[in-house]
């Protein structure tokens, strides 16, 4: 497919008054909105600075001190030791989260796009965006009261049907396990995802949708050949961006998941046994209340892990989306 | 299309500005208060007289988060008869209360864990030459939950053998013959047994995982922990996670203070030849059965709980918590302000208030324990 089709939005607007402006500054209030908006943008990066300054200053003694020194806090694990399984778990739930989340997200997203009629797409939309609006505590209240009883006749079901899947073994009631809890992050992230692939849907040339249906296409075949392969990149990007949002959630996953006992070193597979799984977030929300001392540096160390993996896939879900900046709804 | 997604992109990047200027500003202004809290304390109130009735001044407390419920009744009840004295309590757990407390960044601390040596030494500095004075004030029962809704009987009656069995995953099923031979007269259904354990580091794991190695010793040979010692099978967070974990799936068994236990089913454990429930009385009898600790003085009123004690009608599966503060205080007016809430703590009033159900469930401290911490309280003076 060409980018030739759409006029590049820079070309469109006359280039002469542009340059005017610059010449002529113009008046004070232009002078102060250019000051503030460098201002605001020094000070996003200002705070990016600091949050990581701080999460290295705190987070040094538990680095550089011994095992034996933390071996209270985490039960004779080092700090590697302690947070690689804390890492497993948060990239664990993650990614179920996505797998259940993405492809829901694309087809909703091509519903409101392409396929619903416009008095239809503009409601279910609202709709979407108004479960990012929902505060995490109340998916955590709704997960464990709602949605953990719902499910859990369910997985017993799976767990003993296919009891020789060591991945869906060992079920034990109630269902506080590390898919229940991913199930309520796929409902957090799907209003980001959904939105973003909308937006770089609703992109799709008009030229090449008329094209498909010209040459006789079905509207699953214009799907399929003209509207996914446009928005790709869009789509990855806007999985990276849910995954971002999946990885760094506390409060569902602390009132959801029943995690490993303190000082397990666990990295299981068997994602509907409950007590084989922690995340960073929920870990640190947990362990902070009683800790003091070197443990709270241990734990910091741990949101440090944290802070470099959503640091990483923001990095790659920019990248992504600057490949194909003209089309992405994320840019 | 494309222009107005920007638009909305820049409106967001606005909003997360202006959110984040907030916080900026909130974490400034929280940090400083707290700041401000702690400084003020040793000099408010400098001149004031230090009878009773017209105490004035800042308070401040932390420390364990077991006794948190109880000292918001306690503070609720110490403000309306003393307007004047701001009281408050942090629960930011007993080693937090602690280390706040030595470095004088509070007047008194809640710790369910009794002063380390280190710890005493450093107290003397901080309470003036003085010494650090330990009461207890806050007995909790810790009950045994299950959720077994057609059991049939009050209480399910386990040994202590069987209990550690139980949560050491030995005995699997709830028709075990084990726990048939303790209970003739229950239904048990041939349901499996999901042990829940508290996710978060707490009090009562340590007390209940102490009561098991002490009663059961053959069985459960970890020691005594905030956090759950073996491989957990399925856990709540906090008190009230625990309760709903417990009551989420048939079968399951957990332990938490008795008066949260709610609609589920509480083991009596044995004492001697009895079997004990979790109320009130038993508990406050089950500490008056324990001796004090080998470093007990008249000021630091600590116990070592005694869990195999065969008294008839005590209860040792107790979590006891304890107020610390200090014997000799730099200004006469928070020495007055500290004894007047020890004593209003340890009173029968403040004892009932901590035990209303809707306050804390806690048991009453008894009588003869009172005057012991009334002896110790006469001793808080002004340097």
């Amino acid at each position: 497919m060409s980018t030739d089709v759409r006029p590049d939005p820079v070309d469109a607007v006359a280039p002469e008054p542009l340059s005017d402006h610059t010449k002529h500054p113009g008046r004070f209030g232009n002078r102060l909105f250019s000051g503030i908006s460098l201002a605001s943008g020094i000070l996003i990066l200002a705070t990016l600075v600091a949050v990581a300054a701080f999460l290295l200053r705190e987070a040094l003694p538990a680095i550089t001190s011994s095992t034996q020194d933390i071996a209270d806090f985490t039960r004779g694990l080092s700090l590697g030791q302690y947070i690689a399984p804390l890492v497993f778990g948060t990239v664990l739930a993650a990614i179920i989260a996505l797998v259940i989340a993405v492809p829901l997200s694309i087809a909703i997203a091509l519903f409101i796009a392409h396929y619903a009629p416009k008095r239809l797409a503009g409601p279910v939309a609202y709709a979407i965006d108004l479960l990012a609006a929902i505060p995490s505590v109340v998916y955590g209240l709704w997960g464990f009261y709602w949605l953990v009883p719902l499910v859990g006749p369910f997985f017993d079901w799976v767990s003993t049907t296919f009891s020789f899947i060591p991945l869906l073994a060992d079920y034990a009631p109630p269902a506080k396990n590390i898919t229940s809890a991913a199930v309520v992050l796929a409902v957090m992230v799907l209003p980001i995802v959904t939105a973003v692939s909308r937006e770089v849907f609703l992109q799709t040339p008009r030229l090449h949708i008329e094209a498909s249906l010209a040459l006789g296409a079905t509207r699953w075949e214009v799907a399929r050949m003209a509207i996914l392969p446009f928005g790709r990149s869009g789509v990855i990007s806007a999985s990276m961006l849910g995954l971002g949002r999946a990885l760094g959630e506390t409060m569902a996953v602390l009132m959801i998941l029943a995690p490993f006992a303190k000082g397990s070193s666990f990295f299981s597979w068997h994602i509907l046994q409950s007590a084989q799984h922690q995340t960073i977030a929920a870990n640190i929300a947990q362990q902070i209340r009683e800790a003091h001392g070197l443990s709270v540096s241990v734990l910091i160390a741990s949101g440090l892990a944290l802070f470099a993996i959503t640091l990483v896939v923001n990095m790659i879900a920019r990248w992504i989306v600057s490949r194909r900046a003209a089309f992405s709804g994320a840019n | 299309m494309g222009n107005e997604v920007k638009q909305s992109i820049r409106r967001g990047t606005y909003a997360i500005l202006a959110a984040s200027t907030a916080l900026v500003l909130a974490a400034c202004g929280s940090s400083a208060s707290s700041g401000d809290s702690g400084g003020s304390d040793s000099t408010a109130g400098g001149g004031e007289s230090a009878a009773s009735g017209d105490l004035s001044g800042n308070l401040a407390g932390a420390g364990a988060s077991s006794q948190a419920k109880a000292q918001e009744g306690w503070v609720a009840g110490f403000t309306e008869a003393n307007p004047d004295v701001t009281v408050t309590y942090d629960p930011v757990g007993s080693g937090g209360g602690r280390e706040q407390f030595l470095a004088g960044g509070t007047l008194f601390a809640g710790t369910d864990s009794n002063f380390n040596d280190d710890e005493l030494a450093s107290g003397t500095e901080r309470c003036a030459g003085g010494e650090v004075v330990e009461l207890p004030v806050y007995i909790s029962p810790i009950a045994v939950v299950y959720n077994l809704p057609d059991a049939g009987v009050e209480h399910i009656q386990l040994d202590a053998d069987t209990l550690a069995k139980v949560f050491s995953g030995a005995i699997t099923t709830w028709d075990d013959a084990a726990i048939a031979a303790l209970n003739p007269d229950a239904t048990l259904p041939a349901t499996k047994i999901t042990v829940v354990n508290r996710s978060d580091d707490s009090g009562t794991t340590k007390n209940f995982t102490d009561y098991l190695g002490q009663t059961a010793p053959d069985v459960w040979t970890y020691e005594a922990d905030d956090a759950w010692p073996i491989a957990s099978v399925q856990s709540g967070d906090g008190t009230s996670g625990m309760i709903a974990t417990v009551g989420a799936a048939v079968g399951a068994i957990g332990y938490a203070d008795a008066s949260q236990a709610g609609d589920l089913g509480t083991v009596a454990v044995q004492v001697g030849e009895d079997f004990v429930g979790p109320d009130a009385d038993a508990a406050a009898k089950g500490l008056d059965a324990s001796p004090l600790t080998d470093d007990a003085t008249d000021l630091r009123i600590t116990y070592k709980i005694d869990r195999t004690t065969t008294e008839a009608g005590a209860y040792p599966l107790i979590l006891v918590s304890y107020l610390a503060g200090c014997s000799t205080y730099d200004s006469a007016s928070d020495a007055a302000n500290v004894a007047a809430y020890f004593t209003y703590v340890t009173s029968e009033e403040g004892q009932a208030r901590a035990a209303e159900p809707s306050v804390a469930g806690s048991a009453p401290i008894s009588d003869d324990l009172r005057t012991k911490i009334d002896a110790a309280i006469a001793q808080i003076k002004g340097a």
